[in-house]
């Protein structure tokens, strides 16, 4: 996200004037007064910016800290002295000693104005929408007092719903024309989507040719919907399912929780970002019914052991075996990330890990193997995860992921829709005494728990791997096991890692596949980490020109900015901060931990004992937990 | 569309990204042709121009659906735009307007049978002084009278 | 279209000129005096707003960029107006004179020329005239021998779209856009067409800057009022026998204008297009000028027998279309003020929410966000404080309305 501007949108384009490096030196910084508050700013800086530093409210809608400016919802406008019209504080760069009035009649009367007609074209009731109390458009008209609709109330409905998608839906009639979500889908992820279509009234958001979203090439990443400040992007809700199915007696229910929702479910009821609630959750879950809750982090451990032997196979192949074999090796636990490439880059799906995502490893081992320990026929379980994302919904129903002979997964549950069947349970979750999870997978590592963050995935391979290769402890190499390099919100990480001469002995799970390290002796591990599509597009071209990304061996991409904690089905609001605290927590969290590598896992070694008994990559791994992948493209029929 | 027809389109859209040049500036100077050529610009043929531009389809979708000029539907083969604006409507358009539905056979806002024509309102063509005025294609005629106009779309073929 | 230039006089730009002539002198001169002679002139934007144009060309001059474009803005859309159409058809001299002094005086190397779509039949006959001017080295490498003067001028073609005239959206869509308005600043003397330095100027106002450089700005000063220099060219429409376009010189007042096009029994003048006020009898007096009633030169008369509440449904038909859409206060505001007019239409209305469409008026000419949104009320407001007799009373003394 280093240049919010590039490639962005008509209008969206902000053109703004570029803060000077330093605002310390003379013609710098500039001092304004603002309700006749002085206050000494940057050249450049917005007054939005310049207020919020002065601790002055202004409202805004189109505005989000990690978008461009559009300048187009106009409620934030302020009086600047000897200007004829009102300015859009977001918009509007200070270059000059300006006097600017923040509530004057003309600017509140104006405020009102613009509120008043939103809502006048603003379809749909606010107690039967999902952002009740969490809309930024309801909030404004608390704030301005509305008692009324000055300018009227749509009565009827303008737009259908588009429920199309198994992830994403929309609803038009409750768009404000804000595009955020536009300026999400083109500046933000790059998928290209979402755009304004027609002119004057007859201005409204929407796809190619207006078709269904299912139709065009969404990649359900959802990020548009934690942008949205009203109902209109919204997630395809499965939670009266999983009710139905709760309260069904024949029916067992069992869930996964994933570390992210872990991390933010607590800003739903009203916590900071940042609190980990993982144990309060697992008996929140029980007391709303589910008969067994299990870690993701479990299938997460596993995926790292699937898909860190695939990539040392692969290596074999290439450097040993001289065989023709994709490389680098791209990570799959992002569905999101999967359907970019199978739209954008489908040439390269032979590069993407077969290892299918934590989420669907899971789905397969509960229908399979947890089904045949408990006794339970597996028709009769129904597979509830609980994720971040909206495009795992779409993930759970891709007509592949059937390998334990039913649907592996039946729900895919975001954060928000889980924390709406916990109020709805009549349960305030942080007052909630925490539990474990259940076994037969019992507890995981802190490996799997860090795939939460972007770099995380990366991380944990990276724990693994060393030991494995090098049979030293990855405590030796980078203090505490942290993988610093790995970590950051920085948008593109490359990281080189010397493997050295000295190499271990083959760990017991993998002799079978290879016979020494001697091929790796002196070689270095060349490794990239990606979150957003739009960085993700950044290597992918680089990888076509030949670049020095397509000399990786392992690269983990995430559709999400910030990763899986910022995913598509977490707590409204998004920015950087509040996933920073998110990875923060999750961090946290793994440094609690026992047990903090994969392999050390020894839930994941008896899995490796009693059930994949052929190993890693095996035949019945394979079926189980790998999966293959489509070649969409681009062309939207 | 037949793939001959794609190909042929594809191969036209190429030499008008040539010409204009590979930025996202030629976008309307393409859609300009492709509408002159084809009376229309097929979602094919947007999705050939996203491809060559390296901009999405819903991008050249947006900017088409912007202008009252560009259209992605086919519309009739001779576009009548009769002038709406307030002088022409002083003038007598709505007689003018009367005449014209009532010779093709079709309301404005939409398209003769034999789809020769389409008949549309226009917002000010710049003709005032010699109004009522409308255009057919790019032609432009002034001081309309019903039996004017008639006549005067009996020429076109 | 028949050409009527030979029937046309005026004292400025209807005038005698010889193609290239004020090139030959500008590149004669240096670039700041021909600056100093345009602020001398007083000239100001001739499209409506009336912004300075020596500001506009210093801040563009003093920009630091090796890119910069001078454009011209040929997208007139305003209902009522067609002075550029005749300047183009009749005066190409000297438009594309101004834009090659223009390109002198910024340091430019590229003119575009953006022609609204409706003007189509009028590219070729300007593209032979272009090369006519390469012809003669007045476009090309060394324009008149001025060694390292480069200049070349292109004409790209609207799409039908009114709020490509307003300057940013028409660089928006020069890029390829819709045709949404930028926000500001920064202003496109710094940050314009592909982010350079742009000069956008009025086809009239390139054609006043031509004369001014023949004759100097203290003989343009000559012309008009102290505050409004120079002369005008106004589009007459309407209810008068000779409609057509004019050039008289600032200060005239309506009266006299209507004089001039012979204008009998009028009941309302629309002064700057659709987008201007409606002034009824009692304001005939107003002088047309910058300080008065100012206008980029649509003036739309009305005789008595016109309703003027369908004239302003018109208009507000208009800007309900050619609204752009992008900012609230214009996409929906006119629609509001739209459905008001409707609402008149039936009877079915009440005293208090015209009042209040009419607030809703006023905070759209301060919170859109460009000048259409800006502009798009005034008839709404002008129209019903100037005929509020006839179109809320119906003249029969207020019981219409609840």
């Amino acid at each position: 996200m280093e240049d919010k501007n590039q490639r962005a949108p008509v209008s969206q384009k902000a053109h703004k004037v570029t803060i000077p490096d330093h605002p310390e030196h003379i013609g710098g910084s500039v001092t304004i007064e603002i309700n006749e508050k002085r206050i000494t700013v940057p050249m450049g800086t917005t007054i939005l910016e310049a207020c919020r530093e002065a601790g002055i409210h202004i409202p805004t809608l189109c505005h989000h800290d990690d978008l461009c400016v559009a300048g187009v919802c106009r409620i934030c406008v302020v009086e600047v002295e000897g200007m004829r019209t009102l300015q859009a504080a977001c918009a509007f760069p200070i270059t000059a000693p300006i006097k600017v009035k923040t509530s004057s009649q003309t600017v509140r009367k104006a405020r009102r104005h613009i509120l008043d007609l939103m809502l006048s074209e603003h379809y749909g009731e606010c107690y039967s929408c999902v952002r009740n109390k969490n809309c930024e458009l309801q909030n404004l008209a608390q704030e301005y007092g509305v008692d009324g609709f000055t300018f009227g109330h749509v009565t009827k409905s303008k737009y259908p719903v588009d429920e199309s998608s198994f992830s994403v839906h929309r609803d038009n009639d409750k768009c404000i024309l804000c595009k955020r979500c536009v300026r999400t889908c083109i500046d933000l992820q790059e998928v290209g989507v979402l755009e304004s279509i027609g002119r004057g009234d007859n201005t409204h958001i929407s796809t190619f040719m207006d078709k269904d979203l299912a139709d065009v090439i969404c990649i359900n990443c959802g990020q548009c919907i934690n942008r949205c400040p009203t109902g209109a992007l919204y997630t395809n809700d499965p939670s009266d399912e999983i009710w139905a199915a709760i309260e069904d007696p024949d029916k067992h229910v069992v869930i996964q929780t994933a570390p992210s929702p872990r991390a933010a479910i607590g800003e739903e009821f009203g916590l900071e970002a940042g609190h980990s609630m993982t144990g309060e959750l697992n008996t929140a879950l029980r007391r709303i019914g589910f008969n067994k809750v299990f870690d993701t982090n479990f299938s997460a451990d596993l995926t790292i052991i699937e898909e860190g032997t695939e990539l040392i196979l692969r290596l074999y192949q290439a450097l040993v075996e001289k065989k023709e074999v994709a490389l680098p090796q791209f990570t799959s636990c992002s569905p999101g990330w999967v359907k970019y490439l199978e739209h954008f880059y489908p040439e390269y799906i032979s590069n993407l890990s077969s290892a299918k995502s934590p989420q669907q490893m899971f789905g397969a081992l509960i229908k399979t193997h947890y089904a045949e320990k408990a006794g339970i026929d597996p028709k009769d379980i129904v597979s509830v995860a609980v994720m971040p994302c909206s495009a795992k919904k779409f993930e759970c129903n891709r007509p592949e992921m059937v390998d334990s002979g039913y649907k592996d997964v039946d729900y895919g549950l975001t954060t928000r829709e889980l924390a709406k069947m916990i109020r709805e349970a009549g349960i305030h979750l942080p007052e909630m005494p925490k539990s474990h999870f259940d076994n037969p997978f019992g507890d995981a590592s802190g490996a799997g728990l860090i795939f939460g963050a972007t770099g995380g995935v990366m991380e944990a391979a990276i724990r693994t791997v060393v030991e494995f290769v090098t049979g030293n402890k990855t405590e030796d190499i980078f203090e505490n096991a942290n993988v610093l390099p790995v970590r950051g919100f920085e948008g593109i990480k490359y990281v080189e890692f010397p493997i050295g001469d000295k190499v271990g002995p083959v760990p017991e799970l993998i002799k079978h596949l290879v016979p020494d390290w001697n091929w790796l002796k002196g070689a270095t591990l060349k490794v990239a980490v990606a979150h957003g599509t739009a960085n993700a597009k950044k290597i992918m071209e680089d990888i076509k020109a030949g670049g020095k990304f397509s000399e990786c061996h392992f690269i983990e991409f995430m559709a999400c900015p910030g990763g899986c904690l910022g995913g598509g089905g977490q707590p409204i609001p998004t920015n950087e901060e509040i996933r920073m605290k998110r990875a923060q927590a999750i961090y946290a969290e793994d440094e609690s931990l026992e047990i903090r590598k994969s392999h050390d896992n020894p839930y994941i070694i008896k899995l490796y004992n009693e059930f994949l008994t052929d190993g890693p990559c095996s035949h019945l791994s394979h079926k189980l937990l790998h999966t293959h992948y489509t070649k969409r493209g681009k062309y939207i029929a | 569309m037949l793939l001959v027809e794609k190909n042929a389109m594809t191969e036209e859209i190429e030499a008008l990204v040539e010409q204009f040049g590979k930025q996202r500036s030629s976008l309307l100077k393409i859609l300009h042709e492709i509408q002159k050529k084809h009376r229309h610009i097929p979602d094919f043929a947007q999705q050939e121009i996203a491809r060559l531009l390296d901009i999405h389809p819903v991008e050249v979708y947006s900017v088409i659906s912007f202008y009252a000029f560009l259209n992605t539907e086919p519309k009739g083969r001779n576009i009548v735009r009769v002038c709406q604006s307030i002088t022409c409507d002083l003038q007598g358009k709505q007689a003018v307007c009367n005449a014209i539905e009532r010779e093709i056979g079709c309301k404005f806002g939409e398209t003769s049978k034999d789809k020769k024509f389409h008949l549309e309102f226009a917002n000010c063509l710049g003709l005032c002084d010699i109004s009522p005025a409308m255009a057919v294609n790019e032609k432009v005629y002034t001081n309309l009278t019903p039996e004017k106009a008639v006549q005067i779309l009996n020429q076109v073929k | 279209m028949e050409n009527k230039k030979s029937e046309r006089s005026g004292k400025v730009l209807f005038t005698k000129y010889t193609r290239g002539e004020s090139i030959n002198k500008a590149v004669s001169m240096k670039r700041d005096d021909i600056l100093l002679e345009i602020k001398e002139s007083k000239l100001r934007g001739r499209g409506g707003a009336g912004f300075p144009t020596s500001t506009k060309w210093m801040l563009t001059a003093a920009a630091r960029s090796e890119d910069k474009y001078v454009v011209c803005n040929a997208d007139e859309g305003e209902p009522g107006t067609f002075k550029d159409r005749v300047l183009l058809l009749e005066y190409p001299e000297l438009v594309f004179d101004g834009m090659v002094i223009a390109g002198y005086v910024i340091g430019a190397k590229e003119g575009i020329v953006y022609l609204r779509g409706e003007y189509e039949y009028m590219l070729f006959p300007l593209l032979d005239y272009i090369q006519g001017m390469r012809d003669d080295n007045l476009l090309g490498k060394n324009i008149c021998g001025k060694e390292g003067f480069d200049f070349e001028i292109s004409i790209r073609l609207g799409n039908g779209a009114y709020v490509c005239g307003e300057e940013t959206a028409l660089i928006e869509s020069l890029e390829g856009h819709r045709g949404e308005a930028r926000n500001r600043p920064p202003f496109p003397v710094t940050t314009g067409f592909m982010g350079k330095p742009t000069v956008v100027n009025n086809v009239e106002t390139l054609a006043c800057v031509a004369k001014i450089v023949e004759k100097g700005g203290e003989w343009f000063k000559q012309h008009g009022t102290d505050k409004s220099t120079g002369s005008k060219l106004f589009s007459i429409s309407g209810d008068c026998k000779k409609p057509g376009v004019y050039e008289l010189p600032w200060g005239t007042t309506i009266n006299e204008l209507l004089k001039i096009v012979e204008a009998e029994n009028t009941k309302a003048v629309q002064v700057g297009g659709a987008s201007g006020v409606c002034l009824n009898k009692t304001q005939f007096d107003r002088q047309l000028a910058y300080e008065d009633a100012a206008t980029g030169g649509s003036i739309i008369i009305f005789n008595e027998n016109r309703n003027m509440l369908h004239v302003l449904k018109n208009f507000m038909e208009f800007f309900v279309e050619e609204s752009c859409g992008q900012c609230t206060p214009c996409r929906i505001g006119n629609t509001k003020l739209l459905e008001g007019v409707r609402m008149i239409e039936s009877g079915n209305f009440t005293f208090a929410y015209i009042n209040q469409l009419k607030e809703l008026g006023k905070t759209m000419q301060v919170a859109s966000k460009c000048g259409l949104g800006q502009s798009s009320p005034n008839p709404f407001i002008s129209i019903l404080d100037n005929f509020k007799d006839e179109i809320l009373n119906k003249g029969n003394g207020g019981t219409n309305g609840r």
